[in-house]
């Protein structure tokens, strides 16, 4: 079995900007040979100064990657040893705050319902309903070549080699029913005891299928900004406890926008040629997620709202940020696809 | 699950507003050819639309057709 996630990756990390270029360096030494890190400081202003929008940031959001990442290792900082740096989470902080920002200025966040399960979950249905109209799941299942169900597998990669391990910044952090919810999903997305059904590991297994490196981190260079906000979004949401509500309806959206293409997906490998090696990853969450989105709904989002009503509003703002990167990941996808071009990152 | 349970009961089902019944607990189900199903994962949907293409089990395709459970409400 791939064992995703303790690979050292094959590639170095290379810098997109002077703020990852300073992250870079840092990351080199050793925390207690340094000054303060003035230079990171420095960088961070800099970056902010500079940047306009900072989803499609190249620097800022591989820069935010490259910090999330020295809580679960497997890229850079072996020893684990930048992970609490009070300069580099005081920089995090700050660029998270300037994210933050703009996304609450640009969600678009629904009418509250009442703070009650039932009507909270009947309004995030409402908000996460399939939409008519051009999508990248349709496009996979009707007119991917290979080259780009490749490339989709490859932007996959960031999240899905560590699928779910975002959202589980939350376990800890909600008390109650829905902490138990949240488990309940998790414990599944965790192959529930079983190594080979961990999510990440059936994707590893459809990664190397389509003949591609498995290995955590393989393709970062190619990843572009858009595809690592999306990851960024989750992590941010996850990690910081004041964000909690955030993080439950990221969740819920997330699961209830997942069954239907991944049906689309298994349909378009099938159609490519490939076998259940490959499509065992999308037919598994065809399944899962119809299971996971009403939990998800209901006894996660919906009970947190009846839980802790001031967090009902938060709830929809994580719903809702969810699906606007998501499909701006997505639509970048698909549009450099009908435009001719890969949507991976140009170097 | 998402109240206490203290009936000691091996399987829980709960029916979701517009949707699938959850089923937590282990059940073999017996398929329309006589075979068993054994769920792979501990907690399952089980379609009451009708419309899942991987009956028994749910596949969301429910929320395509607008499947309502109840009657809408009056207002
Ligand atoms: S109840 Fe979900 S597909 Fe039938």
């Amino acid at each position: 079995m791939t064992d995703t996630g303790t690979h050292t990756p094959s590639a170095r990390l290379h810098a997109r900007g002077s703020l990852s270029d300073s992250l870079l360096h840092i990351l080199e030494g050793h925390p207690d040979a340094v000054e303060p890190l003035t230079t990171w400081h420095d960088a961070v202003d800099d970056a902010l100064a500079r940047a306009t929008d900072l989803i499609t940031d190249e620097d800022i959001q591989f820069t935010l990657f490259v910090l999330y990442t020295l809580h679960t290792g497997g890229l850079t900082d072996p020893d684990g040893i930048w992970e609490w740096n009070g300069d580099l989470l005081a920089g995090r902080a700050r660029l998270e705050a300037a994210f933050e920002r703009q996304l609450r200025a640009t969600v678009p966040v629904p009418d509250l319902p009442r703070g009650e399960r039932a009507a909270v979950a009947a309004t995030l249905f409402e908000l996460t309903q399939p939409s008519p109209g051009p999508s990248l799941a349709r496009f996979l299942a009707k007119k991917a070549t290979l080259d780009q169900a490749r490339e989709f597998l490859i932007q996959r990669s960031v999240y899905t080699l560590r699928e779910a391990d975002p959202h589980s910044w939350a376990i800890p952090r909600l008390h109650g029913r829905s902490k138990v919810a949240l488990v309940e999903i998790q414990s599944d997305e965790y192959g529930a005891g079983r190594a080979d059904r961990q999510h990440a590991a059936i994707f590893a297994r459809t990664v190397e299928g389509a003949g591609l490196d498995a290995t955590y981190g393989a393709y970062l260079d190619d990843i572009p900004a858009v595809t690592f906000a999306s990851l960024n979004l989750m992590s941010m949401f996850g990690l910081n406890r004041r964000l909690r509500g955030a993080i439950a309806g990221h969740l819920a959206a997330f699961e209830m926008t997942s069954s239907i293409p991944n049906r689309s997906y298994a349909d378009g490998f099938r159609r490519l040629g490939f076998g259940d090696d490959v499509t065992e990853y999308f037919d598994e969450h065809v399944e899962a997620d119809a299971v996971h989105e009403q939990i998800a709904a209901h006894d996660l989002a919906g009970a947190l709202a009846e839980d802790e009503p001031a967090l009902l509003a938060d709830i929809l703002f994580g719903a809702s940020a969810c699906l606007m990167v998501d499909e701006l990941m997505a639509d970048h996808i698909r549009e450099s696809w009908e435009a001719g071009r890969s949507s991976l990152r140009t170097r | 699950m998402s109240g206490d349970d203290r009936s000691g009961a091996a399987v829980r089902i709960s029916p979701y507003p517009d949707g699938p019944l959850i089923v937590r607990g282990d059940v073999v189900i017996t398929g329309p050819d006589g075979e068993d199903i054994v769920p792979t994962r501990r907690t399952v949907a089980l379609c009451r639309c009708g419309i899942s293409a991987i009956k028994p089990f749910c596949d969301g395709t429910h929320k395509l057709m607008n499947f309502r459970t109840e009657a809408p409400a009056e207002d």
